[in-house]
């Protein structure tokens, strides 16, 4: 607020006065000083979702429900399987619990903040991804938070409530390490999938009708991801284990956590290189991005 | 940095192109060839003035408009706009600029007029002071008052278009590009847009980019115009030589009160059609020649009217007969 007041106060004054540079932006508007204004457009943006979809009550409550609805549905298959079976890719059902909690909350998660980003085609279509080429701010950045889908919330509940039992009933040691390992993994993860949609985005400027297909990989990626990756073949390891690191959202973390044996190719140190394939996924997706952007406007690429 | 800081402050022009070109690929069928949208466009504006950028359908107006904002990068040639590099720079031009899109909404169709403004104005970090101070000042002058609390999805075009500019217009942009601002609008509506943007140019100096197929547009708000066509500029130069060179007329338009003979006789204008047996009478004049008055009094002193209405020259026309000429 406070900072609020001073901005106020400066503009009152001519931009060029304050001593050093003669450069006069235009009138009223010049590029943010302060991290507080480099946030605000994102920030009004964001509130602005935030309460159109709470405005109606019956419908955000619906909205809410049929999400947790998904979310218990995917938990009751997994619980269908263990009906069958006492243990899987060596996993009880109380580790596997873990697993899916792990992924399932930073999955929906990513959905919540990232997931939006798959109506970029239809702004293709419509030509409105132009407006965004007038807004002083990045183009992927403007397109994250023109959006955010509250109701998604309840299915990261489910993903957080199966994390909380498995955590409890898997028999997970407390210690400094599960306390430095299991955030790490959660937030980890959470950049994984969110750049999984990036990825997914860039590939739409080529693609334009080929949500169906990025969609394989991303929902596939967060279904792989509540797996345990023991039970895959070598070239799913390779796809799902390394090429879309989707192992290490939840699988290797929940190995290395609870010192179960490691699968071929995929060592339990694995678990502690969350943020590396974190960091991967991000560098494909901003890639993929950018060629995407290029691509758009025609400047080769 | 330093060169393109210095030419942004106002010494250099607003826009500046040279041999600015636009190839895209196509697919014709199966066959792939370039289309040339854009085609060695050289122009220079100056700050303050009012632009009408005019072609037909497909001449390259969009893309032009595109590749000044920094939305499509140039296949060849040069620009600056606003002493900015429009690519590389486009985040620096954002903030000097202001486009209006007349049939693509930059607005949130879900949101009330006012929290679109609100959101805006963060987006281009106006302090609350400005932000105030402009707010009130668009909402005044393009009248929009009775529909702030309206989300956009229900307004009238009309009530759209004044809120689209209005919200391109927020930041007090140096140069404003409007793209067919007044299609689909009533007379009435039309007339306000108008008298708001030329208020805009004489209040704060602001220079105007418009395309449109519209002539009135062009008349009433626009000092120069550029006539494209095929990608390549036609015409540089103001309206009288426009008409002057395209050599259109008006057409006065009379009901009569009695049937006539066709009024082919009259100084300075020159039949065109009768309909209903001589009731309705076109009659086309050359606006350098003679006034809209003058025919009406010629016509008057063989008959009484009843009834008129001037019809402007066609665009399109124009275009056509400007094209064929610069051949």
């Amino acid at each position: 607020m406070a900072s609020r007041a001073a901005s106020a106060a400066a503009a009152d004054n001519d931009p060029a006065d304050n001593g050093t540079v003669a450069i006069a932006w235009p009138r009223e508007t010049r590029p943010p000083e302060t991290l507080g204004e480099r946030l605000r457009p994102y920030r009004a943006v964001l509130a602005s979702r935030a309460r159109s979809q709470r405005a109606y009550r019956t419908s955000f409550a619906l909205d809410l429900g049929s999400s947790a609805l998904v979310g218990l549905v995917e938990l009751a298959e997994v619980w269908v399987l263990f009906s069958n079976v006492t243990a899987l890719g060596g996993m009880r059902f109380n580790q596997i619990l873990l697993v899916f909690g792990l992924a399932d909350l930073a999955f929906s998660l990513a959905d919540l903040s990232f997931g939006h980003l798959d109506t970029l085609p239809d702004f293709l279509r419509a030509g409105t991804l132009d407006a965004f080429y007038l807004r002083p701010q990045p183009i992927l950045l403007q397109l994250i938070t023109s959006d955010v889908s509250l109701r998604r919330l309840a299915r990261a509940a489910v993903g957080a409530a199966a994390l909380g039992i498995g955590l409890v009933t898997a028999g997970v040691t407390w210690d400094a390490r599960t306390a430095v390992l299991l955030p790490l993994a959660l937030v980890s993860g959470y950049a994984t999938f969110a750049a999984l949609y990036v990825w997914a985005a860039g590939l739409q400027f080529f693609l334009l009708d080929g949500a169906e297909m990025t969609n394989a990989f991303v929902y596939g990626g967060r279904y792989a991801a509540t797996q345990p990756a023991s039970v895959w073949s070598r070239p799913l390891k390779l796809v799902f284990g390394f090429f879309f690191p989707m192992a290490f959202t939840a699988y290797l973390p929940t190995v290395t956590l609870l010192g179960l044996p490691a699968p071929d190719w995929l060592p339990a140190w694995l678990g502690w290189c969350t943020p590396a394939a974190a960091a991967w996924s991000w560098l494909m997706g901003l890639l993929c991005w950018r060629w995407g952007l290029r691509h758009y406007q025609g400047g080769g690429g | 940095m330093t060169s393109a800081m210095n030419s942004a402050v106002g010494n250099g022009a607003i826009i500046e192109a040279d041999g600015l070109t636009r190839e895209f690929r196509v697919r014709d069928g199966k066959r792939r060839r370039l289309l040339t949208a854009v085609d060695g466009l050289t122009v220079r504006i100056e700050p303050g003035e009012a632009v009408g950028y005019i072609g037909a359908n497909g001449a390259g107006k969009s893309t032009t408009i595109k590749m000044l904002t920094g939305i499509l990068v140039p296949t060849a040639g040069r620009v600056l706009t606003c002493g900015l590099r429009p690519v590389p720079d486009r985040r620096r031009l954002a903030r000097q600029v202001g486009v209006v899109f007349g049939q693509r909404s930059q607005l949130w169709w879900d949101l009330p007029v006012r929290e679109s403004f609100r959101i805006l104005a963060a987006i281009h970090s106006l302090t609350p002071a400005a932000e105030a101070r402009r707010t009130a000042e668009l909402i005044e002058q393009l009248e929009l008052g009775d529909f702030l609390s309206v989300p956009v999805r229900q307004l009238s075009l009309g009530q759209r278009m004044r809120a689209e500019v209005a919200a391109a217009l927020l930041h007090s942009p140096r140069l404003v590009i409007l793209d067919e601002p007044t299609i689909g609008l009533d007379v009435l509506s039309k007339q306000r847009l108008r008298e708001f943007l030329i208020g805009e140019r004489r209040l704060h100096g602001t220079t105007l980019l418009l395309t449109t197929h519209d002539m009135g547009d062009v008349e009433r708000l626009c000092d120069r115009i550029l006539v494209i066509d095929h990608g390549r500029l036609a015409y540089d130069g103001d309206l009288p030589g426009l008409s002057r060179t395209a050599g259109a007329e008006r057409v006065l338009v009379v009901d009569l009160a009695e049937p006539l003979p066709d009024l082919t006789g009259l100084d300075g204008a020159r039949h065109l059609s009768s309909e209903a047996g001589g009731l309705r009478q076109r009659l086309a004049f050359d606006a350098e020649q003679t006034t809209a008055a003058k025919v009406l009094a010629a016509v008057s002193a063989e008959a009484h009217v009843l009834d008129l209405t001037v019809e402007e020259p066609d665009i399109e026309d124009v275009v056509r007969r400007i094209y064929a000429a610069s051949r």
